[in-house]
């Protein structure tokens, strides 16, 4: 499957990343001949085969719904790169 | 031998009996990174740490034992950055699981953290925004990757032992390349709280060390099921150094020849062969086996691995930790800060693994290669229905030369061929030193066993290991 800019651009948007014309030209080119690589696989049938999302057999872990402790507001907004008293605060979303 | 020169073993044994005590140890560290770090650059924020004094730790069978830590680990208080510029100044407020741990255990969490490909995306280190590494063995060759500054760490005698993350082989290959022992446990052995996630389905922590018996201690210390992640599987863990015996009398050990093919550099070649007589001289039964669908290992996995990893990475947008560009927008300022805090790896592999979940290529991409992940599962299981274990190349070639495949992703890809399907098995493998190339390169031999099965790779290591020198070669700094 051929990949063009157009798709890459869109992809990157969706991926919330910025791209400078230089690199998507690059990059276009790249995924391009990985996905030729990746195509490999079309050759096999698939059909009755059963996807693995993960190789456990383990499903479904819950446990006890039971508070705990957690990290202090203090200690969760150490690392912000901007705070609000005890908020992470952002550009503004709404008018 | 310089204290920093010893196993992890010896040193136990040292402290012990008072032959030596830690604060020595560090200082023959820090002696050794002063006069070869500089070429070596194993570690990252160098100049940033002071030179530490000894924190007082619990009195348990680790005491007084320094560990270098890959720099995806969260350590309390020390930064924790993936080598990445979004996770510019990310100081944890807490432990992973395998700190935890250790800590407990008594060892000394090492405060310069190993270099590695930003965010585990690559095989050679070289995808860091400290800059790459250079392999001990040859400072224009890399370490491999992407736990490069670990494996090589330990290899150059600035670490006595080191933890890795593995994904795709980033245990395994550096430890290849630079000529030191690399486990990649069960998936679900050894508990991910507190790794930074890369592909959540692949990635394991491990021991990178300098020989089977420090790999084993260090695996009884930090495997275990932890309530924490719920991936983690409450599985017993066994003695594990009952399994040093020096006896592989009788063992089936599998040789797939998909793995003996096209692109395997012939000195490799020669030098797995040999170590696999080696193994039978010592009472191994080895047969030819087959992995048919070994050679959709590495695109099933660039899909998978991706996917994930498009996911995993979408936390770093500039709001909760890390480094934000300015704008007035939230849309522009995500996109800014993404576009700016990451590498050109990293990009691409979002990328990538966004397209391939993205909608009108799902069913084309992500589900026929979840598919296909089971076909190379089936694989491996129909195998161990016979074998104890398989034995392979960790990599069709020596440490390549740095620059050597930067400007082309696909070779750069190629180089996990045969440490890959392990990852997408979630199976344990070992990489050991069992030779080297006529410039003098490290080679490593790669022995994989059935799922929880680890004691299986230290038996065949360690027996190896005790009927060889290679681990005992030092490369010349």
């Amino acid at each position: 499957m051929a990949i063009d800019k157009e798709t890459v651009k869109y992809v990157a948007h969706l991926a919330r990343i910025e791209l400078q014309p230089d690199e998507l030209e690059k990059l276009s080119g790249q995924l391009h001949d990985i996905l030729g690589f990746i195509d490999k696989l079309s050759r096999l049938d698939t059909s009755r085969v059963n996807p693995s999302s993960h190789i456990l057999p383990i499903s479904n872990v819950l446990r006890e719904d039971k508070p705990r402790d957690s990290l202090s507001p203090d200690k969760a907004l150490e690392n912000a790169p901007v705070k609000k008293g005890n908020f992470f605060s952002v550009p503004k979303i709404l008018e | 031998m310089e204290l920093n020169q010893l196993t992890a073993h010896e040193l136990i044994d040292k402290l012990k009996d008072k032959q030596a005590n830690a604060s020595a140890v560090l200082d023959a560290i820090y002696s050794r990174i002063e006069k070869v770090e500089p070429s070596v650059k194993a570690y990252v924020r160098v100049n940033d740490v002071k030179k530490p004094v000894c924190n007082p730790q619990p009195d348990s069978l680790l005491k007084g034992l320094p560990i270098t830590i890959k720099d995806n680990i969260c350590t309390e208080g020390i930064n924790t950055e993936c080598c990445s510029k979004i996770l510019q100044g990310f100081r944890p407020p807490y432990d992973a699981t395998v700190i935890n741990k250790l800590k407990k255990s008594g060892a000394e969490i090492f405060p310069l953290k190993a270099n590695m490909d930003e965010f585990a995306f690559g095989s050679s280190t070289e995808n860091s925004r400290y800059g790459a590494t250079h392999n001990p063995w040859d400072l224009e060759s890399v370490p491999g990757g992407s736990s490069g500054g670990s494996a090589a760490s330990v290899a150059a005698d600035e670490a006595i032992w080191a933890l890795g993350s593995d994904t795709g082989g980033s245990i395994r290959q550096p430890a290849s390349f630079c000529g030191v022992v690399g486990l990649k446990p069960t998936y679900g052995r050894v508990s991910r709280y507190g790794l930074i996630a890369f592909a959540s389905s692949l990635d394991q922590i491990g021991p990178i060390t300098r020989d089977v018996r420090d790999s084993s201690i260090l695996s009884q210390v930090i495997f275990g099921y932890d309530p924490n992640d719920s991936t983690s599987v409450k599985q017993d863990v066994p003695d594990f150094s009952k399994s040093l015996t020096n006896d592989i009398r009788g063992l089936k050990v599998g040789i797939p020849g998909e793995y003996f093919v096209e692109g395997m550099d012939a000195e490799v070649k020669t030098i797995i062969e040999e170590a696999i007589n080696k193994l039978n001289s010592l009472g191994a039964v080895s047969q030819k086996v087959s992995l048919p669908h070994t050679e959709y290992a590495v695109p099933v996995y660039y899909i998978i691995a991706t996917a994930e990893a498009s996911s995993n990475l979408a936390r770093f947008d500039g709001v909760q930790y890390g480094w934000r560009a300015k704008s007035d927008n939230l849309i522009e300022m995500y996109k800014k800060t993404r576009g700016e805090g990451f590498g050109d790896e990293a990009k691409r592999r979002i990328i990538l693994g966004t397209f391939a979940l993205s909608h009108g290529y799902y069913d084309a991409y992500y589900l026929r290669a979840l598919k296909v992940r089971t076909l190379i599962k089936q694989d491996f299981d129909a195998v161990f229905k016979d074998f104890d274990c398989i034995v392979t190349p960790t990599s069709p070639t020596p440490a390549f030369k740095i620059g050597e495949k930067t400007q082309d992703p696909l070779k750069m890809y190629l180089s996990d061929i045969y440490t890959i399907s392990v990852n997408l098995a979630g199976i344990p493998a070992i990489s050991i030193p069992c030779g080297f190339t006529k410039k003098g390169l490290p080679v490593g031999l790669q022995i994989m066993a059935r799922p929880f099965d680890e004691a299986m790779l230290f038996r065949v290591a360690h027996t190896f290991e005790q009927n060889t020198d290679w681990h005992k070669s030092n490369p010349k700094l």
